[in-house]
């Protein structure tokens, strides 16, 4: 069964095209990779799948369903959390109330302007059990602006988990980390359940290597190779893209 | 038919004033982005600065024009000190910028009021536009078809400026991108003082030499600031072309409306600007609002 | 004693203060003064709903308050009762405010800002001109106040308690709002519109709900007002009337319950005594503004609390700015 089905997709922005007919077919359970230099489109694709940019043609599918005109705001509650290259939190508030935010966004009772948010209990509790899955039940309380980077890249991902997705979108969750930072985060990310699919944004080939089943590299909006880990290591156009020519 | 004829002179006459107050206004906005509220303050600063001019101080009365130029640029440096002074110390910080442009342009007119009184001053037509022109049964007053003929060479000079010279360049890239604009060497900080000044030398010339169809009162700014507002939105921010195309549209409803339906002139302002609003939110000519 | 304990003993003294007010102040300038600072506090609520809880300033609310103020004035005119002018009118303001929402949330930050000052000044151009209706710069007077359960609203201790309860009511509702899920779905559109987005939020609905709030909290101040003053004239809907509010907001401090009746009695307060001795309001208005905006942007209340802080803790922190647009990076 396929997790996420893109296909045909383009999108240009005046003369620059930064989606040029791309297919991608992720099945569930999958972990995907994405791999590709600066500029390759990867994260206009992520924010077409999102629904933050609308493809000028082709069509995208979350398990069979046609979301491409699903509005953005629609397509979490379908399954799909993303987290973003740059960080992109709530800096007056505190983790848990980061990650409040991120469970109340599926909830009917984000609505509600009579409960109080800080009393509903169930929400307070998701959102300790999201934090202390990746590794920051310690300073669940602390305000975002007293973190650190990498704590805060972290907050990113529970975020994302606390929503409990089908299909998880990690754009570069590595970014900016030191190498001890990176074998944490890829610890948190090997030790979610294979019932969600996990496609993932990376600048930096070596890093994420070994935790992809399969692996697209773009190129100028183009999907050049696609494969497993080791056809696409082997593939001459990979080295060309990565080394010139 | 005279009265239709009549109209429509008046209706471009008053088009091209708006056009003289809005392109500085667009372009203040297009490099700023801050709608600079003080706009229409300083339309009304040039116009009693210019009409205390030609009426005589120390009874030194100047000629109308020199006096509209002088006036031009006693507000040009007012709106100069203000980028420098004031805008200048909330940088990145445009909200904060629109409050004190606000806070600004309350202070103006408190001090006209202060000034020059609570009662309008009406600014005498040059004796050499006193009179009419006939062609055929129309007649057209002279003086209105002056102000064309200013906001046509105007309108012209601004192109030439933007599209021609070295500074013009400057400004269409810190329009453009003014990160990019920083990083190729462009004095971006000078270039906004610049326009700033230009744009309030243009809104001071336009409110004197609006001064003898309009008059002198308290409340002007009041009246030409929502109108340059609707012209920007009309016309889309940062365009020269907008501006024209957007003044000439707000000059021919306001006065259409005014003869024919006074009491909702001001209303019938609002149904393209909803138009626009709701078909085309950058404006005709614009890019999308920041 | 704990700060909560403090914070609910300060809560309880200006209860019994604002109570007790017709009591120790007995002239009846000073009672109509709070009376002004309530109503008027209760218009810079619905103002900070947007500017401070969704990051969207207006400066056309004062043609939403106007709007309720003429429609009282004008049904009452109209021979209409009380009750039924004051629900009509609420409900032409929430009709209004929906339009008005409608135009201007297609944007945020500066643009909310154009539109909603255009609108703002279309809405006066009509109170000036549509004399037919409006009675143009004459404005339309109110010559009764209503009369709930037979208690006259005539004297100005009356009318204060009258404008106290329904303060004390609108207090608790933006009270309540503000912690609410939807309340803290609205910070979040403020903060970061596009990860709410990402996160199933609706940002365009909330922020116009939050509107349909701000406008119903604008036109209840409005009736007040009108019923205060028992007239309403074009200069009610004037630019500087929205930007006496706004100041109000960030005078007292954005986004903060307490700010807003501060900044409202910190406006009503300089403006009556001002008016007293020179004619000058809005040049000290415009004074104020710019001073505030440069030197104390996070508005009067945190900005207190900061120097209170600094004095024996030497922060080192940097001095938050609401006024920033756009979500900070984080």
């Amino acid at each position: 069964m396929s997790a996420l089905t893109v296909s045909a997709l383009r999108k240009s922005f005046g003369g620059l095209h930064v989606t040029k007919n791309v297919d991608l077919n992720v099945e569930a359970g999958e972990r995907r990779l994405i791999i590709g230099p600066n500029g390759a489109g990867k994260t206009s694709l992520f924010n077409q799948i999102t629904g933050d940019l609308t493809p000028d043609s082709g069509t995208i599918r979350l398990f069979g369903q046609d979301i491409t005109q699903v509005p953005a705001q629609r397509r979490p509650h379908l399954g799909m959390a993303r987290t973003y290259q740059i960080i992109t939190l709530f800096a007056r508030d505190t983790i848990v109330h980061n990650v409040m935010l991120a469970l109340l966004g599926l909830s009917k009772s984000r609505w509600n302007p009579f409960i109080s948010l800080g009393r509903q209990r169930h929400l307070v509790e998701d959102a300790r059990r999201a934090i202390d899955r990746v590794g920051l039940g310690h300073i669940a309380e602390r305000p975002l602006a007293q973190t650190s980077y990498g704590e805060r890249r972290r907050v990113e991902i529970a975020m994302a988990l606390a929503q409990n997705p089908k299909v998880l979108l990690l754009d570069e969750p590595f970014a900016g980390l030191s190498i001890d930072e990176r074998r944490d985060v890829q610890k948190l990310l090997l030790a979610i359940p294979r019932d969600v699919t996990i496609v993932m944004i990376e600048h930096n080939m070596d890093v994420a290597l070994d935790f992809a089943d399969r692996i697209t590299l773009l190129h100028f909006g183009e999907v050049i190779v696609e494969g497993t880990r080791s056809e696409v290591v082997a593939d001459p156009r990979t080295r060309e893209v990565y080394l010139g020519h | 038919m005279n009265f239709w004829i009549l109209l429509a002179v008046n209706s471009i006459t008053f088009g091209g004033l708006l056009f003289l107050l809005s392109a500085g206004f667009s372009l203040i906005f297009g490099l700023m982005r801050i709608p600079n509220l003080t706009h229409g303050s300083l339309f009304m600063l040039g116009a009693y600065v210019g009409a205390t001019l030609i009426m005589g101080i120390l009874s030194v009365q100047l000629d109308f024009w020199l006096a509209a130029v002088l006036s031009a640029l006693v507000v040009a440096a007012f709106g100069a000190l203000i980028e420098r002074l004031l805008l200048r110390r909330l940088p990145g910080e445009p909200l904060a910028q629109v409050l004190v442009t606000l806070g600004i342009s309350f202070m103006v007119a408190d001090f006209c009021l202060m000034v020059w009184g609570g009662d309008p001053i009406s600014v005498a037509t040059p004796t050499h536009l006193v009179g009419f022109v006939r062609y055929g049964v129309a007649v057209f007053p002279l003086y209105r078809l002056a102000i064309i003929g200013i906001a046509a060479v105007v309108a012209v000079a601004l192109w030439l400026l933007l599209e021609r010279t070295r500074l013009g360049a400057m400004i269409r890239a810190g329009v453009d991108d003014p990160d990019m604009a920083r990083v190729v060497g462009i004095r971006v900080s000078q270039i906004f003082t610049i326009v700033f000044g230009l744009g309030a030398a243009l809104a001071g010339f336009a409110g004197i030499i609006g001064g003898p169809i309009l008059s002198v009162y308290p409340g002007l700014d009041q009246d030409m600031l929502p109108l340059a507002l609707v012209v920007v939105i009309l016309g889309g921010t940062g365009s020269l072309l907008g501006s024209f195309v957007g003044s000439l549209i707000v000059g021919f409803l306001y006065n259409f409306g005014q003869a024919l339906l006074p009491e909702l002139a001001y209303f019938i302002l609002f149904l393209p600007m909803l138009l626009v609003l709701v078909l085309r939110p950058q404006g005709l000519f614009g890019r999308q609002l920041p | 004693m704990s700060r909560g304990v403090l914070g609910l003993a300060g809560l309880a003294a200006a209860f019994l203060a604002l109570v007790t007010l017709p009591l120790w102040l007995t002239q009846i300038y000073y009672v109509n003064v709070a009376s002004q600072i309530l109503f008027y506090a209760i218009f810079a609520f619905g103002v900070n709903l947007l500017l401070g809880y969704a990051g969207l300033v207006s400066l056309g609310h004062a043609g939403l308050f106007g709007i309720a103020s003429y429609a009282t004035a004008y049904l009452l005119a109209a021979g209409w009762g009380h009750p039924l002018s004051i629900i009509a009118a609420l409900i032409i303001g929430l009709f209004s405010t929906a339009i008005f929402a409608a135009l201007s949330l297609r944007t945020s930050g500066i643009g909310f800002i154009m539109i909603t000052l255009a609108l703002g000044e279309i809405l006066w151009g009509l109170a000036y001109r549509w004399i037919s209706v409006t009675n143009g710069d004459n404005g339309i007077n109110v010559h009764t106040r209503p009369t709930p359960f037979g208690f006259s609203l005539t004297s100005a201790e009356a009318f204060y308690y009258v404008t106290f309860v329904v303060f004390l009511i609108c207090a608790i509702l933006v009270a309540i709002f503000v912690r609410s899920p939807l309340g803290a779905a609205l910070r979040g559109t403020r903060d970061q519109p596009r990860r709410m987005t990402a996160l199933g939020y609706h940002v365009w609905m909330i922020r116009f709900w939050a509107c349909m709030f701000s406008g119903l909290l604008t036109c209840v101040a409005g009736i007040l007002f009108v019923y205060y003053n028992q007239f309403i004239s074009p200069q009610t809907l004037a630019l500087t009337s929205s930007a006496e509010v706004v100041l109000m907001v960030i005078s007292g401090g954005p986004a903060t319950l307490l700010g807003p009746v501060v900044g409202s009695a910190l406006v009503v307060i300089v403006k009556s005594v001002v008016s007293g001795y020179i004619a000058r309001w809005n040049f000290l208005l415009g004074a104020i503004f710019v001073a505030i905006v440069i030197l104390m942007p996070e508005g009067l209340v945190p900005g207190t609390v900061r120097l209170w802080k600094l004095g024996w803790r030497r922060a080192t922190t940097r001095r938050p700015s609401v006024l920033k647009t756009g979500g900070p990076p984080a």
